[in-house]
């Protein structure tokens, strides 16, 4: 366990608008340990969703990954061929989703699109597949998996789409899961949930967790370390605990301060973040 | 297996479900047939997502500029700025009116003209051929300065202003024509400027006719529902669901043949605004239906704003960029709905000129291969089609708050 | 259904009756015409009766299936519609085949390359075919095949039809369908290919095709599993309102090529007044439309699962 699992260096990712070039991640280095939570936090327009999506490679035109390098088990993503980069998506690295409401095809049922990733990455078919489908739902707590295999997205909640996507993402026990904003659009008590959900596989498959989120509460319950990003750039880069205890970067204290605390007095105007480096 | 005395997470997981099944968001309602059919009936090209976001108030330069960047859409409004000119001024463009017959020039081809450096026409003379056609050739004694803004047969422009000026013609007794003769000796060129008067006209008249209905009585079937929208809705899925052809054709076969031109005129127009104001009704009331809801028109209601005012500065504004696409695109389908039944001779009539009834001289085939410009109309209707279906691209695009 | 059924009649019924004067008075006159015939009608259709009452007598022949009879072609109604029909399905069957199976995949490609030179060209061809007036393409098409004589001038059978062996006659069939199914078809391709275009662009900018490649699905999986298997299904609500547009084009073309179908029936009605045979084509007509959006509603059912028939 010396290799850190997967390790960015100096990652670049621009995008070509009508306004000219504009790096979303700028010079990003930071590494995830095997079995370890990382915790990406920052504004929208940040770059975390960005820098996610180029360790994915699926950064979409008209951006690209311009420069730096992506270690995934002694490979770098950032030059893997195409056929690699499919052989690691869905299987060795998964990811999840903001929209649990879209990400889903509202043609297929929820077993074929579980399915899918199984029957690609282990080669499995028929009733065999969808047996591993039925235990993929079961597995992120879906009730009556046996009948819901055959489900269409539209007929389940987004709490539940948002567990099958879990499902899909985990159906070929992958070693990282990056989940993007994965309960920013679900009720606060769904969101509980799915956060516990996440941390019991996390736990139970010692499974490495890069979780994208704004909201620091998030951070504290499910991560270990916490990186901070503005406008492209990481500004700190702590364990949960360090973080909370002794934010040094200005834009850090003041999302620190933002949250609103049980003590502070009545009638005081709610704290935002005002920091700004232009 | 959980014991009866100790339930785990699960089930106590499964009961809140149960019973409190409005923390888990419900699934979508299903929608029927009838819903995405008539969404999608008439938002051809439109982008579904475009559709939905009513929200976006896009600001008119923006959309402006938008456009301007589309060459092609810039170019077509062009062509149809100087097609509708050519139109309005058509009287005066035109040599010669367009049912001066004169049987001794039946067919006769388009002129040439001759720069010597200034343009020449020659008088021509008449033969018939072996084959029994008349062949024209010119005769070079008789040679005719082309001359600018002539005075040449009077006519009224816009029925208001008697005058004769024209912008060219020739000094004699024989005629310049352009673009040839019809059967009847009939100066093409001055017919096709005529027509398109017609042509023309017909589209702009008849979708503004469209639009104010279908937005009223969209608006107000949306807007109140209940039995109105019932009543309104059925009338037009009856109207929908004829072939609007068949129905244009029915009507027109019930015209009695004894209307003068210009009643038949009307006619048409009417008829063709009919049958498209009922797919438009449908649309602006499903739109109008999910305006209703918003939050700004119920402020408007508690504020005690009467309800014909919240129609009118609330819930049509938010169908205009809808309204002005769809009503470029339907444009098109006017004008060919009129050529096709003048060319079938049940619309425009002789001697009135349509572009439709002057291509119904090109149905005898033997004769249109010797008279290849009893084509033009087509193509003129062609070109007229093609730019305003450009500018309505154009107008979406630009319209539309997704795109770049 | 039976209340939009309804509806059609009444609106043909009030339409027939917006037609001036009595035109048994005109067939009186027509000496060819018996006198028992005249009568028959007069009491069959109760044409001595006031409006409504005609209506109703009017409706329950059309359920005996006695649709009037036709002045100009001196036959019952159903009997030349039924014949006429058929070739009017024939040659919207074949349209639909053939313009669909090339707008299909060129929509996909256009979507796909985007911006790309055959992209260009095949907007160009779009606009082109949904500008052209269908006659004028048929007359274009008519005068080249004079000119070139590879084909027939319209028509639906050669003169020596009848003397061909059952091959033959399939064939001869075929050769007359080539050019009115080109004329057709092209203004079909190009408006289902610029949807097919625009609805694959917007589909593939949606998350689930992400959340497909986050799997590691093939591109070419994604793009025809998840994406064009999407992008169909507005194709097919549409399907219906082409179906409409494809028989008033037919009519159109079927006249100036002479194809035998209902189109051409209809027109040849209203030139020649021949009132009972115009509304029984028309009401034809609206009852293939009907069938044609509940055959999309159906097919839309099957492969949306987020829709229920109603």
């Amino acid at each position: 366990m010396d290799e850190p699992l997967l390790s960015v260096k100096n990652l670049v990712t621009q995008f070509a608008t009508d306004d000219g070039l504009v790096k979303a991640v700028d010079d990003v280095s930071f590494a995830i340990n095997e079995g370890e939570s990382l915790g990406v936090v920052g504004e929208s327009g940040s770059g975390k969703s960005v820098t996610a999506l180029s360790i994915m490679r699926l950064v979409a035109k008209p951006g690209r990954i311009v420069s730096g390098s992506i270690s995934f088990s002694g490979q770098d993503l950032a030059k893997a061929s195409d056929k690699k980069m499919r052989d690691l998506r869905g299987n060795d690295i998964g990811m999840i989703f903001q929209e649990p409401m879209t990400s889903l095809d509202p043609l297929y049922t929820v077993g074929y699109q579980i399915r899918e990733a199984v029957e690609l990455h282990q080669g499995l078919h028929g009733d065999v597949a969808r047996i591993a489908a039925i235990k993929a739902l079961s597995d992120v707590g879906i009730p009556n998996p046996g009948e819901r295999v055959d489900s269409y997205p539209h007929q389940l909640s987004g709490g539940m789409r948002q567990r099958v996507m879990i499902a899909i993402a985990l159906s070929c026990n992958p070693r990282l899961l990056i989940a993007d904003e994965p309960t920013t659009a679900l009720d606060v008590t769904i969101q509980a949930r799915i956060l516990d959900l996440l941390i019991s596989l996390q736990r139970s498959r010692s499974m490495a967790l890069m979780l994208i989120t704004h909201n620091l509460g998030i951070v504290a319950e499910v991560c270990d370390r916490v990186i901070v990003m503005y406008k492209g750039k990481i500004v700190e880069a702590k364990s949960v605990d360090e973080l909370f205890k002794n934010p040094e970067h200005p834009y850090t204290r003041s999302l620190l301060n933002s949250i609103p605390r049980l003590d502070s007095p009545l009638k005081t105007p709610l704290p935002t973040v005002d920091w700004d480096d232009s | 297996m959980p014991s009866n005395d100790s339930p785990d997470n699960e089930q106590i997981k499964e009961q809140t479900d149960r019973i409190v099944p409005s923390l888990a968001e419900s699934p979508e309602p299903m929608r029927s047939t009838q819903d995405t059919r008539a969404e999608r009936q008439m938002l051809t090209g439109l982008s579904a997502k475009a559709a939905k976001s009513l929200s976006s108030k896009t600001p008119t330069q923006l959309a402006w500029r938008k456009l301007r960047k589309n060459r092609l859409a810039v170019l077509s409004l062009a062509i149809l700025i100087v097609m509708y000119l050519t139109a309005f001024f058509g009287q005066f463009i035109a040599p010669y009116d367009y049912t001066s017959q004169d049987i001794t020039s039946s067919f006769r081809a388009p002129v040439t003209i001759h720069w010597t450096p200034w343009p020449i026409v020659y008088d021509q003379t008449s033969h018939f051929d072996q084959y029994h056609f008349m062949i024209y050739t010119d005769d070079r004694s008789k040679p005719h300065r082309l001359l600018f803004f002539v005075h040449g047969t009077p006519y009224k422009f816009l029925d208001l202003f008697p005058t004769d000026l024209h912008l060219f013609g020739i000094a004699g007794n024989d005629k310049v024509y352009l673009l040839g003769t019809d059967q009847f000796g009939r100066d093409y060129f001055s017919r096709i400027l005529y027509a398109s008067q017609i042509s023309l006209s017909v589209g702009l008249i008849g979708i503004s006719l469209t639009l104010i209905f279908g937005l009223l009585v969209g608006g107000i079937s949306g807007y109140y529902g209940g039995w109105i929208d019932d009543l309104i809705m059925r009338l037009c899925e009856v109207i929908m669901s004829v072939p609007d052809f068949y129905l244009l054709l029915a009507l027109a076969a019930a015209l009695p043949p004894t209307l003068n031109p210009l009643e038949v005129y009307i006619l048409i127009i009417a008829m063709l605004s009919l049958i498209g104001f009922a797919g438009m009704a449908r649309i602006i009331r499903g739109m109008v239906l999910s305006v209703r809801e918003r939050e700004y028109v119920e402020a408007a209601r508690a504020l005690g704003v009467s309800n014909f005012k919240i129609i009118t500065r609330h819930i049509i504004p938010s169908t205009y960029t809808f309204s002005i696409v769809t009503a470029t695109l339907a444009i098109p389908g006017f004008i060919l709905a009129e050529a096709s039944l003048s060319f079938l001779g049940l619309g425009i009539r002789d001697p009135m000129a349509s572009w439709g009834n002057m291509l119904s001289a090109a149905e005898d085939l033997s004769s249109l291969e010797q008279h290849t410009w009893l084509l033009i109309p087509g193509f003129l209707i062609f070109i007229t089609t093609l730019t305003f279906n450009f500018l309505g691209d154009g107008l979406r695009d630009a319209l539309d708050p997704k795109s770049r | 259904m039976i209340p939009l059924v309804l509806g059609i009649t009444l609106v043909s019924f009030f339409i027939m009756h917006l037609a001036p004067g009595d035109f048994l008075t005109q067939m009186q006159l027509n000496p060819n015409v018996k006198p028992g015939t005249v009568e028959r009608l007069r009491r069959d259709f109760g044409l001595n009766r006031p409006a409504y009452i005609q209506y109703l007598y009017w409706l329950r022949n059309i359920f005996e299936g006695n649709f009037g009879y036709s002045f100009s072609y001196k036959q019952p109604v159903f009997h030349l519609i039924s014949q006429f029909l058929l070739a009017t399905l024939l040659l919207a069957v074949t349209t639909l085949v053939f313009s669909w199976a090339i707008s299909v995949p060129m929509g996909v490609y256009a979507a796909r390359h985007q911006n790309g030179f055959i992209d260009r060209l095949m907007s160009i061809i779009a606009f082109s075919g949904i500008s052209l007036p269908g006659f004028f393409v048929a007359l274009l098409a008519m005068l080249w095949a004079q000119k070139t004589g590879w084909l027939p001038i319209g028509g639906m059978e050669s003169p020596n039809y009848d003397a061909l062996s059952p091959v033959g006659k399939v064939l001869d069939i075929a050769e007359h369908l080539v050019l009115p199914t080109f004329v057709l078809g092209t203004r079909e391709l190009a408006g289902t290919m610029r949807q097919m275009r625009g609805n694959l662009l917007d589909v593939m900018n949606e998350n689930f095709i992400v959340a497909a490649r986050a799997r590691g699905l093939k591109e070419s999986v994604v793009v025809w599993r998840h994406g064009v298997r999407n992008a169909m299904n507005p194709l097919i609500t549409l399907f219906g309102f082409d179906l409409s547009g494809l028989l008033a084009g037919a009519a159109l073309v079927e006249y100036v090529m002479n194809w035998p179908g209902l189109g051409r029936l209809l027109l040849s009605a209203v030139l020649s007044h021949d009132l009972y045979l115009v509304m029984g084509s028309f009401i034809m007509g609206a009852v293939l439309l009907i069938l044609g959006n509940l055959v999309a509603d159906i097919l839309l059912a099957v492969t949306d699962p987020r829709i229920k028939l109603n």
